[in-house]
């Protein structure tokens, strides 16, 4: 067994060294009608190149991002990961190390997450950043708590745009502590102003607004500031960092509070995980924050060294009375950020903002002209934008999957209002031709 | 060791930043892009472009690989620390994870065009559910905290359902800090109950608090002294008969693959750390995933979607109207996922079982090795990992800590120190089974060699480390005045 490096001779050694004659001498303290007397049933063993062949055969009956055009959004996008990310990661340095305890010895990790929490904090106008929540759905449910820790109230307001799929996370954070949800709907894409002033009161603790929004529609986050602060309540606001070397940051605009999904930042697709959750606030705030923290301070020669800090807020020492549950949280992915951020750097980011809006206006332009179909929101929007079908946009997708193109997401499962809707996303990897080509073959399926 | 040149690198990737140097290759828009940009409101769009460094690719791809150089990994170190299972990750599960029908696969795509991705988490569901004697598994937590969550919100709704108002968890004083933590925000009263001088559970304080407020009792199996509670049966049924229900912390399962089951020890409910028992990689914090499995009753309540199977095809299934809801936005840490897969069907059933024989074996031989230099926790024999104690060293004025820090100058990352909580001054050591009894000779000699200077020259210890490219911080200067972010000097 290549991962077993005890040879029988080595177990013998060892075991005349402890004094017993078997291994099963040291197991005498499980309970003996507990002992497992049958092996377990699991698939038999393979060698690696069984595996190999075992495992390419399963991947090759997903429809991956390569051999398909992929407009689907709704959370994760089909962004350009440049190549060092991935060879970087690799170092086992990095890759096969834990959570930086003994800070010594891993002021390699500590440093990535400082200049990591230092990148989030300025994409996104906040004063400080931790190290990652698990993805961004989690990061926002972690963000309701923390609201409802720093101002005792109990109503957590949900802008009508949010990604249904975050509102369930958010859902089942709550039912714990037994926060109340009030939904504010948005009929025209955004959220109603209007409703916005009946329900965030002197109960609301936070509002949310996510922007742009699930249907792709950019929100008036500075007015739902002023709105959300003159009741007393936090803004929390749900924002792609990707976007964020074109579209103002959330801090500019009155954000208390953000979160996001930072999958676009250089981590795969991977069918949904391990993402990035993104998580900054303003400074007042960082005592109730949940998750790591990283600082600078100066080592016993006055040199400048890095550690985790306020560690105080955190389960391993406040346990029943942290300000989460959080240990493990996905550093790697952080990593992977951090170099995306650096590579792409100042100008890179804008670009990728300004060459993936492009795509999407002209998407939205060579779709909508197709007949019968049109945009179902007379919204600004960014890199997404929904459409209306004249079928049904399950059977539309279907067809399309056959040219291996993901058209994008059929809304009927997400909103029952939509169910002749389909979300579509274009990122800065969408080319004209395959834009072109969504729309030929668009206009042949719904013909 | 680290590179001899390392303390001098002291820089972070804003301090090489050069106006107008770049590290990125994008295309020439082929579409407009002025009117796009004109679409998007001018009171919506950034005013001052985010400070990101300027630097150029082989500036990022050095600078990266120095600062990896400034870490201790699994891949260069021996990396003893108790609890987190840190064995040898394979590298064929690195390859694996990155086929392009894996890596490349977003979580939206149709069923019909993801069934190998469904395919492979419902047998890794399958193969958990059988190895821990369990009835069914959700893949969907992102890691042990959250696995904790979910089971415990599932506990909840179990009474819930059946009318049962029940408002406290009893937890051992020797937990996880997660389990406490877990467990408040399920909504719960925490309740400590007290071990005993042995570490395991004191019997007579879980019967004083055993009442019919009580939801769960939850407990780390091996306990986190390293100890296989020899009671646990005893403890389920006594539990049971009161309508309490017991959840086991997976965290130490690397202990007991194959020999025994959760299911089978009475527990209802499990979670699993893919990232400390089957090989997914630690990443330097995460990401990690924590699978969570229950018995039947509890089945109803699985986080949605779950993958179910339907003749031929797999397919999610959201109509659970019991179900506790989402934890994460998509299906579960599906990267993680496959390299657990992969790592399994590598091992098969008597792989397995090898891993734990081979885990325990190694923690029992430390025990024995350094027994006599150090006090023992609790009596033998352990499981997978040990618990010493350096309460005989800090008479001789070295403590755990300074026991770490030296070990970093020998070449060894640290063990686990002051934990589990009631050990004073402890020291856990979790060697895993992928090390070679080479490996723990040197490491036993390295800790003979320390306790042997605590008595002779204690003043060499509290130095170190001085190998490292850092000496030791200034931790209380880090927590008084936060520094959480680089800003331009000036």
């Amino acid at each position: 067994m290549r991962y077993l490096p005890n040879t029988a001779q080595n177990q013998r050694a060892m075991l005349d060294a402890i004094g017993v004659r078997g291994v099963k001498d040291l197991l005498t303290k499980i309970p003996a009608k507990a002992r497992l007397s049958r092996p377990l049933a699991l698939l038999p063993a393979l060698a690696e190149a069984d595996l190999i062949r075992h495992m390419r055969g399963l991947a090759g009956k997903n429809a991956d991002a390569d051999g398909w055009t992929c407009f689907l959004g709704a959370g994760a996008y089909d962004h350009y990961v440049p190549s060092p990310i991935n060879h970087l990661i690799l170092r086992g340095e990095f890759f096969t190390a834990y959570t930086p305890y003994q800070p010594e010895a891993s002021q390699g990790t500590l440093r990535t997450i400082y200049e990591y929490q230092t990148m989030i904090a300025e994409l996104t106008g906040m004063d400080v950043a931790n190290a990652s929540i698990y993805d961004g759905a989690s990061s926002l449910a972690t963000a309701a708590l923390m609201a409802h820790s720093i101002n005792g109230r109990r109503e957590i307001a949900l802008a009508g745009g949010l990604n249904p799929l975050y509102r369930r996370v958010v859902e089942t954070y709550v039912d714990g502590p037994g926060l109340k949800l009030r939904d504010l709907p948005a009929p025209e894409g955004v959220v109603d102003l209007d409703a916005v002033r009946r329900v965030v009161g002197a109960k609301t603790a936070a509002l949310v607004i996510q922007s742009p929004n699930f249907y792709g529609c950019l929100e008036d986050v500075a007015a739902t500031a002023e709105l959300a602060h003159a009741a007393g309540a936090l803004l929390v606001v749900v924002s792609d960092p990707v976007n964020l070397g074109v579209l103002e940051a959330p801090g500019r605009q009155g954000a208390d509070i953000v979160v996001g999904e930072g999958q676009g930042l250089g981590v795969p697709l991977g069918f949904g995980g391990p993402y990035l959750g993104v998580f900054a606030a303003k400074n007042e705030f960082v005592r109730r924050m949940p998750g790591r923290l990283v600082g600078a301070t100066v080592d016993l020669d006055g040199n400048r060294g890095f550690a985790l800090t306020l560690q105080t807020r955190e389960q391993h020492i406040r346990r029943a009375k942290a300000t989460s549950n959080i240990c493990t949280n996905v550093a790697l992915c952080a990593l992977m950020a951090t170099i995306y951020m650096s590579t792409l750097g100042k100008r890179g980011l804008v670009q990728v903002g300004e060459l993936s809006t492009a795509k999407a206006h002209y998407a939205a332009e060579r779709l909508s002209a197709v007949p019968g179909v049109s945009l179902r929101f007379a919204q600004p929007f960014f890199k997404e934008f929904t459409l209306r079908l004249p079928k049904s946009p399950e059977r539309v997708a279907a067809k399309l999957a056959k040219q291996s193109i993901l058209a994008g997401l059929p809304l009927k499962t997400f909103d029952r209002k939509l169910g002749d809707c389909l979300l579509v996303a274009v990122t800065e990897k969408r080319t004209k031709d395959e834009i072109d080509a969504f729309a030929d073959a668009l206009a042949k399926a719904v013909a | 060791m680290p590179y001899d040149n390392q303390r001098a690198y002291d820089r972070l990737i804003f301090e090489m930043s050069s106006p107008g140097r770049l590290a990125f290759s994008l295309p020439e828009s082929d579409v407009p892009v002025d009117p796009a940009l004109a679409a998007v409101p001018e009171k919506y769009r950034r005013r001052d472009p985010a400070a990101l460094p300027e630097v150029s690719e082989l500036d990022v791809v050095r600078h990266y690989a120095r600062l990896s150089q400034m870490n201790y990994g699994v891949d260069t170190h021996f990396y003893p620390l108790g609890s987190c299972t840190m064995k040898y990750n394979p590298k064929i599960n690195e390859d694996m994870a990155r086929l392009g029908g894996f890596g490349r696969l977003h979580p939206l795509a149709p069923e019909a065009l993801s069934q190998g991705a469904l395919a492979l988490m419902h047998e890794l569901a399958r193969m958990l559910a059988e190895i821990a004697g369990m009835d069914a598994v959700s893949l969907q937590p992102a890691a042990g905290a959250q696995g904790e969550l979910a089971g415990v919100l599932m506990i909840r709704a179990y009474h819930e359902a059946r009318g049962e108002k029940r408002s406290k968890v009893l937890i051992p004083d020797s937990a996880h800090g997660t389990n406490p933590a877990s467990t408040a925000l399920a909504g719960y009263e925490v309740i400590e109950v007290k071990s005993d001088a042995e570490g395991q559970v004191d019997l007579g304080d879980l019967e004083r608090h055993l009442g019919p407020d009580v939801a769960a009792f939850m407990i780390t199996v091996p306990n986190t002294l390293g100890n296989f509670e020899p009671r646990v049966m005893e403890i389920g049924e006594a539990c049971h008969a009161r309508g309490v229900q017991v959840y086991m912390d997976g965290a130490n399962l690397n202990a007991i693959l194959g020999l025994t089951r959760p299911g089978d020890l009475g527990f209802d409910v499990c979670h699993f750390n893919l990232h400390k028992t089957f090989t997914t990689p630690h990443g330097g914090g995460g990401p990690g995933a924590g699978p969570v499995g229950v018995k039947a009753h509890l089945e109803p309540f699985l986080p949605v979607p779950v993958v179910a199977k339907r003749d031929d095809t797999y397919t999610l299934d959201w109509k659970r109207p019991r179900s506790i809801g989402k934890l994460q936005a998509f299906w579960g840490n599906f990267g993680m996922h496959v390299r657990a897969y992969t790592y399994i069907r590598t091992m098969g059933a008597d792989g397995l079982r090898a891993v734990s024989e081979n885990a325990v074996l190694n923690a029992n031989y430390i025990m024995k090795r350094l027994e006599g230099h150090y006090d023992v926790a609790a009596p033998g024999p352990c499981m997978h990992e040990c618990v010493l104690s350096a309460r005989r060293q800090k008479k001789q004025g070295v403590n755990a800590m300074d026991i770490a820090k030296r070990l970093l100058d020998l070449g060894f990352y640290a063990p686990s120190t002051y934990f589990p909580l009631i050990v004073e001054e402890a020291l856990m050591i979790e060697p895993t089974e992928t090390e070679s009894k080479e490996t723990l000779d040197a490491f036993c000699e390295a800790m003979i060699q320390i306790a042997k200077e605590a008595e002779a020259n204690p003043r060499a210890i509290h130095d170190a480390p001085v190998t490292t490219p850092v000496r030791r911080l200034d931790q209380t200067k880090a927590a008084r005045e936060p520094d959480l972010r680089w800003r331009p000097r000036g």
